[in-house]
């Protein structure tokens, strides 16, 4: 089996030296963080099992489908309609980009001051450490922020990238322009796979994506019970594989997961007393293996109920309109779900605040933690709207900023601590 | 009924002891084994409970036995203490600074601390100091005694300290450089005084304040007047023996009023 991989990793050219590093790093973060906690849903066992395997089974499906003619996909964005990439018999996988560890290899490349999101993707390219990355026959980036507009320019030199183009306001014209950009999608992906895409497939991919949105909101709503009957780690932890896991699959195992914690919440049992502060977090994206910021709230007493980001509501809240029979009205319905995700690139993006406040009612939250990365402008700046809201609600808010390093992790106990002995009843 | 609260700094630790006044204060370097230096401290010193804070408060609080409180809730509930009409307290310590504002019974209701570098912190004016060659207990005099206005753009220590230099090259005098240091450090702790949204009575807590022209400096630009306690270092410590007392007093219930 390691010898399998061993010889898997060589083909695909990762740098071998450097990628056991990364995973020998993950195995001690991943026991600290997960397997410490008490009292986890066994429903958690497959999760811990990929983790564990995090570069192995999967990447040699992946490999498999590729030896059999298919393609595989990458991204780095939830505004990528990934339903066109199932409907075309390729494979769409969400990349992580969550580590430190990839960040100084990025930095002999692009500017420091970029968000440590994009530079641990970029590293992973550079660093030849990401058996996905590798695994992909074409990259699909978005015009989300400048940052990674341009690092995708660079990424191109390496490996094929296309970019999609998200608009920056929500006007009509920006809509018929993302319904464009859609359509050019479709075509871009026609053309990798060598595939026509039709109504049918196109029907069966919308389905497919639909049911794992479906048993993430089942997830979601269920961490609405006091006690909660799942940790914010472990509910992350499952949100995050749902980027790159096989979406059936996936869906499946999430549903048993949430079998099990109806069953908890019928018995009242939870991870946390039911007087634990109840955190919501929104903001950046939380990719594998950041847990920083949850490890830090979860070991200081509270619990995360949920979290408004894109490793989080905003992945599954919306579906595809499922009713549509025709490719074109099909492609319309993907094109309107994939606008109405609340995203801080959009100007203005009120709906954002609206979200959040909402969903610290029905999360019954006792504060919110603000999280951006450092250098996310967007995030970072909206942050100050979402204080003046919150503060009219009367909702506790903590505004942090951050990247994945550990060097500030004193300060950011203290102010969590600090900011749970003032919510604390 | 004695207390006892330890706040461990990461320059200097303060253990006050306390029943219903402030019985006794120590200050002291932290060094490389804050954990043993506090052992040693509390080693024959007679209390009935302790609470601990600081930067060091989760590796010394388990050790002793102790109860562990943020140091923004510690300096909150010392403010209060020593000045029960405070709403604001600025704290300047080794390697942060805050701003917490009290609502009008005393609890914390907002705070800003600076996120990770020690930009605007008294580790900030240590390196300085030692660039300009005085005593930190020096610095302070030495910029009120400058003749001229220059400007520091930066607040980052690695880059002001080459920003120090080439002033140093260019002629300039250490004094004009050491107020153009304590503005920029007053700059940044009046924007996040200001952010939180200063209310007076504000007190002035930590190391930094025993720096006057760093006082004179943060009130010049809040258009107010700071009050500096008698000891500003021990607040902190004083926040968690106050709250040890209240442990013992309220059958080792927390309780959140000082």
């Amino acid at each position: 089996m390691a010898n399998d991989n061993i010889q898997m990793w060589t083909e695909l050219n990762i740098d071998l030296k450097s990628h056991d590093m990364l995973l020998n790093a993950l195995g001690p973060i991943f026991k600290e963080v997960y397997l410490s906690q008490k009292n986890r849903p066994a429903g958690m066992g497959f999760y811990d099992f990929v983790v564990g395997d995090i570069h192995g089974i999967r990447v040699k499906e992946l490999r498999e489908h590729a030896k059999n003619g298919g393609k595989v996909v990458a991204t780095y964005c939830v505004f990528v309609p990934e339903e066109l990439v199932w409907a075309a018999d390729a494979i769409p996988v969400g990349l992580c980009a969550g580590t430190q560890f990839s960040v100084p290899m990025a930095e002999e490349v692009l500017p420091r001051n970029t968000c440590a999101l994009i530079k641990s993707s970029f590293g992973f390219k550079l660093g030849r450490v990401c058996p996905y990355v590798q695994a992909s026959h074409l990259i699909v980036g978005e015009t989300t922020c400048d940052g990674k507009k341009k690092m995708f320019e660079i990424l191109n030199q390496y490996q094929p990238v296309y970019v999609m183009e998200v608009p920056n306001k929500k006007t009509e014209r920006s809509r018929q322009l993302w319904h464009g950009e859609v359509l050019a999608f479709k075509d871009v992906i026609e053309k990798l796979t060598g595939n026509k895409i039709a109504a049918k497939k196109l029907g069966e991919a919308i389905d497919l994506v639909n049911q794992r949105r479906l048993a993430l909101q089942r997830l979601y709503n269920l961490r609405k019970n006091r006690p909660v009957p799942i940790s914010g780690k472990d509910a992350l932890l499952a949100t995050q594989v749902s980027f790159y896991d096989d979406a059936k699959r996936d869906t499946q195992m999430l549903n048993a997961l949430c079998d099990e914690l109806d069953k908890r919440v019928a018995i009242h049992q939870g991870v946390a007393p039911a007087k634990a502060p109840r955190i919501l977090i929104s903001g950046s994206p939380m990719a594998i293996p950041n847990w920083k910021l949850h490890h830090i709230i979860e070991s200081s007493g509270a619990v995360v109920v949920c979290e408004e980001s894109c490793t989080g509501t905003r992945f599954f809240s919306d579906l595809v309109k499922p009713t549509q029979q025709n490719l074109d009205e099909q492609l319309k319905a993907i094109a309107d779900r994939y606008m109405n995700i609340h995203c801080a690139c959009f100007t203005p993006n009120d709906e954002r605040p609206d979200d959040v406040v909402r969903l610290a009612k029905e999360y019954q939250a006792d504060g919110v933690i603000h999280y951006n990365l450092q250098f996310c402008h967007t995030y970072a700046n909206e942050a100050h709207k979402m204080g003046k809201r919150l503060e009219k609600e009367g909702i506790p808010l903590l505004r942090i900023e951050t990247d994945y390093s550990d060097e500030d992790a004193g300060q950011l106990r203290t102010r969590i601590e600090a900011f749970l002995e003032m919510i604390r009843k | 009924m004695i207390s006892a609260g330890l706040d461990v700094g990461s320059r200097t630790i303060k253990i006050v002891t306390f029943d219903t006044i402030v019985r006794d204060s120590i200050i002291t370097d932290t060094g490389a084994n804050p954990l043993r230096r506090c052992q040693e401290l509390m080693s024959g010193r007679n209390f009935e409970r302790v609470v601990v804070t600081g930067y060091g408060r989760h590796l010394v609080a388990p050790a002793l036995g102790g109860e562990v409180i943020s140091e923004i809730r510690a300096f909150a509930i010392g403010a209060e203490y020593l000045y029960p009409d405070c709403r604001t307290v600025i704290d300047i310590g080794g390697q942060d600074c805050k701003v917490i504002l009290l609502s009008d019974n005393g609890e914390v209701q907002k705070f800003e601390m600076n996120d990770r570098c020690a930009a605007g912190t008294g580790k900030f004016l240590e390196i300085m100091a030692n660039t300009l060659e005085v005593k930190i207990s020096e610095l302070g005099n030495l910029a009120m005694s400058a003749s001229k206005t220059v400007r520091i753009n930066s607040l980052c220590t690695v880059f002001a300290e080459s920003e120090v230099v080439s002033l140093i090259a260019r002629g300039e005098l250490p004094a004009d450089i050491a107020l153009a240091l304590h503005d920029a450090i007053a700059t940044r702790i009046a924007t996040m005084a200001r952010r939180v949204g200063i209310k007076e009575r504000a007190v002035f807590a930590g190391g930094a304040a025993l720096n006057q022209c760093l006082n004179r400096l943060v009130g010049d630009k809040l258009n107010i007047e700071l009050t500096v306690p008698r000891e500003p270092q021990i607040v902190g410590a004083l926040g968690a023996a106050i709250i040890a007392r209240n442990m013992l007093s309220n059958n080792n219930e927390i309780k959140t009023e000082a």
